[in-house]
């Protein structure tokens, strides 16, 4: 019997074959993306409650209403000023007795510093936008990770992000700046 | 230097592509890993709302979603055009949430319960009483650790 030869089997497509496949996982992987927000626990009711309430001053109040508007501290604001107004409230860097107080608080890696005791309400209706909703926390957000960015600039060099866990935890003491979800209520009638 | 100049003709050989398969496979499996195909099919329409802080969700396998907003089309008839909230593949109540959060739950491993997260996918013109109701709701269930889902912009444009 002669030498029956196999012949070789052409891969050269294998390549195109293999990018089809590709492509189709590439555009099939979706990314979640959000902004991450922890839900105070339900209070138990046998357990009596902290009674020390926050001082006023150390209070941003933002309401927005059925209509969509926004109320800074009882005031009518655009929704562009939301972050300069809760960075100068959450700075407070003239010791304004309306804006929040200060504490000395000691801190690793910054020793003692004054850390300010800001707090952040952010109410809404039952009326509201989700969308306006998100935009405004999203705009809170956006000014405590500035303030939180900037510290770790000046005082590490690098961005918050690239931090390692525990110098991270030392800012996020620094700039606290709790955004507390209000029990809900209404606040612009009924709607 | 002779030597060089030996070879008159000059030909190119050409480029050995043999292994490219092979490294194209190899990025292939890797997008075949991270992909877990949606199980479930969306039918209420959602239109995340844009924000600028939003963090990719890393985890996807300890994540529940929730969608609210209006029923798509086909379902219009027979549940109207007012937000509804959709649990798995079925429209469910407020009450069902306690419930599905616990199925949810029942699903990860004993490590990863506490870091369970509530992905909630939510339309941009949903009024909040619906959200603030699911929020409660999902208080109750203690799943407190939730995600408002978004898509990334530069610059946040309120309509």
């Amino acid at each position: 019997m002669s030498r029956r030869q196999v012949p070789e089997i052409n891969t050269g497509s294998m390549a195109d074959i293999a990018f089809l496949l590709l492509i189709f996982f590439l555009a099939a992987t979706t990314m979640d993306s959000g902004l991450m927000r922890q839900l105070p626990a339900i209070p138990d009711p046998n357990v009596p409650q902290d009674v020390n309430k926050i001082n006023d001053r150390n209070i941003l109040e933002v309401k927005v209403n059925k209509d969509n508007l926004l109320l800074v501290e009882g005031q009518l604001t655009e929704f562009s000023q939301l972050r300069e107004i809760a960075h100068d409230f959450i700075v407070n860097a003239d010791d304004s007795p309306n804006k929040p107080e200060k504490e000395i608080v000691s801190l690793p890696y910054f020793g003692d510093v004054a850390v300010t005791k800001a707090v952040i309400s952010l109410q809404n209706d039952i009326g509201t936008k989700y969308g306006v909703y998100i935009a405004v926390q999203n705009e809170l957000i956006a000014a405590r990770t500035q303030l939180r960015d900037n510290l770790a600039r000046q005082e590490f060099g690098i961005p918050y992000e690239r931090l390692d866990e525990e110098r991270k935890g030392a800012i996020d003491d620094f700039f606290k700046v709790p955004i507390s979800e209000a029990e809900p209520k209404r606040i612009g009638g009924d709607n | 230097m002779a030597r060089f100049v030996k070879t008159g003709r000059k030909t190119i050989k050409a480029l050995n592509t043999s292994s490219l398969p092979d490294i194209v496979f190899m990025i292939l499996f890797f997008f075949m890993a991270v992909t877990t195909m949606r199980e479930t099919d969306v039918m209420v329409n959602v239109r995340i709302p844009d924000a600028t802080e939003g963090k990719v969700l890393e985890k996807k396998s300890l994540a529940s979603f929730i969608y609210i907003g209006e029923p798509i089309e086909a379902f219009q008839a027979l549940y109207g055009t007012e937000p509804k909230i959709q649990l798995n593949d079925t429209f469910k109540e407020i009450n069902d949430i306690q419930d599905f959060i616990a199925q949810e739950r029942e699903q990860l491993n004993e490590a990863d319960k506490t870091k369970m997260l509530v992905v909630l996918k939510i339309d941009r013109d949903t009024r909040m009483g619906v959200v603030t109701d699911v929020k409660q709701a999902l208080r109750r269930a203690s799943a407190l650790k939730i995600m408002y889902a978004n898509t990334n912009v530069d610059k946040i444009v309120l309509q």
